[in-house]
């Protein structure tokens, strides 16, 4: 694998967890709980997509092949997708989606952390630029992770729940491969078992607060990040997501 | 034939309001990085304020539609992502005429000094988010109207 190869499947890990996870919090638009909720998670999912245009766009231009943003996001199939598996689960109720939020905003703040100071210096504008708004999506997830952890017997419940099940998919997140290590050794990106100590002190510190407890267990789903095995559910978002651009290829406006 | 100066069409870029809030121009929201001349072709440096903002592509459509009425034939637009846009290039005219407008301008501490409706300073936030990706949501608790705060990045 050449350091360009291996830099357009990291680009696409980049671009298509903020991609999904953009597609999975749109669905929410028009159906939160309340209005300032719906409004807090369609700018969510604006910036997600915002940036997904930027790493997905850049992956192409690596590439060089002459595939943009757009047709990489509306005309692959699932198994050329590199997102994590925590992206793609199913919303469930608004408190296992904002846990969700919670758990990926944690991880992607301090990765966009270091990849402002990437080696490569497209990674480092897009990373610096992303990480401004990722920092308001942190401190809204976990300002709601604490309000409704440590909130009424019911809020509390369910946010309990939602942890227990999303819990196995953050292992995932700081698992390695040739990609990696390549990214790694070019300075481009870090090695992303460096990255959980800083994450559990987080992550660890507001589910404290929030009167939640990690689940005792190391077990980790995988096989988004590398493309090996998708969950189900990723095609099911991908019939949504594509059906325009597949029934009407090379539509616009 | 002459060119307009760089000083004219920053000038120009000046009367263009922002498409989402438009009682500041480009130039008061800072945007509009650099303006210079390459051979016969005006080029023109943009940077975006939120990457995912839907208003970036109609600013982008705006400068074009603004420089051409004014006779440029050879116009480039460029995307600069880094620096990336801060608060802190917003003009201080840009500010005072957010507050007018009823939107409370960007403070580096992190929330609005006072309501810009009733100058209390007796506010609370609502959501880091508003009605556009730059604003977040406070409300008076003295005058008990909710209010835009543009939020400082």
């Amino acid at each position: 694998m050449t350091r360009d190869e291996a830099l357009f499947e990291y680009l696409l890990r980049l671009g298509d967890n903020t991609l999904i996870l953009g597609h999975r919090v749109s669905e929410w638009c028009g159906h939160a709980p309340v209005l300032e909720e719906d409004i807090a998670l369609a700018n969510t999912a604006l910036d997600l997509i915002g940036q997904t245009q930027l790493w997905l766009g850049l992956a192409g231009e690596v590439e060089g092949k002459g595939r943009d943003a757009d047709t990489l996001a509306f005309l692959r199939d699932a198994w050329d997708f590199r997102n994590l598996l925590l992206v793609e689960v199913p919303n469930g109720d608004f408190g296992r989606t904002l846990m969700r939020q919670f758990l990926f905003d944690a991880f992607h703040s301090i990765l966009l952390g270091k990849l402002m100071k990437s080696s490569e210096p497209r990674v480092a504008e897009i990373a610096e630029k992303a990480s401004k708004e990722v920092s308001y999506h942190l401190e809204r997830s976990a300002d709601t992770v604490v309000g409704l952890g440590d909130g009424t017997g019911e809020s509390h419940a369910r946010m309990q729940a939602a942890l227990d099940y999303l819990w196995p998919y953050v292992g995932e997140m700081f698992t390695g491969d040739e990609v990696d290590a390549e990214m790694a050794d070019a300075g481009i990106a870090p090695d992303p078992a460096s990255l959980r100590e800083e994450y559990d002190a987080l992550v660890g510190k507001v589910l404290a607060e929030a009167t939640l407890e990690i689940p005792d267990s190391q077990f980790a789903h995988k096989g988004g990040k590398t493309g090996s095995m998708h969950t189900e559910h990723l095609g099911h978002l991908l019939t949504q997501m594509q059906w325009l651009q597949r029934a009407y290829p090379g539509a616009s406006w | 034939m002459q060119h307009p100066s760089v000083e004219q069409v920053w000038d120009w870029l000046s009367a263009v309001p922002d498409p989402e809030i438009p009682v500041i121009s480009l130039t008061d929201l800072g945007i509009i990085r650099d303006v210079e001349w390459q051979g016969d072709t005006l080029v023109v440096t943009v940077t975006p304020t939120y990457s995912g903002c839907p208003a970036t592509s109609i600013i982008n459509l705006d400068i074009e539609t603004a420089l051409r009425k004014k006779g440029i034939e050879k116009l480039e637009l460029k995307r600069q992502l880094s620096p990336a846009w801060t608060t802190d290039w917003l003009s201080e005219d840009g500010k005072r005429k957010l507050e007018e407008y009823g939107i409370a301008p960007p403070q580096p501490a992190g929330g609005p000094d006072r309501c810009p409706r009733c100058g209390s300073q007796n506010v609370e936030k609502v959501s880091q988010f508003g009605s556009t990706p730059c604003k977040a949501s406070w409300r008076c608790k003295d005058c008990l109207e909710p209010f835009d705060y543009f939020k400082c990045i």
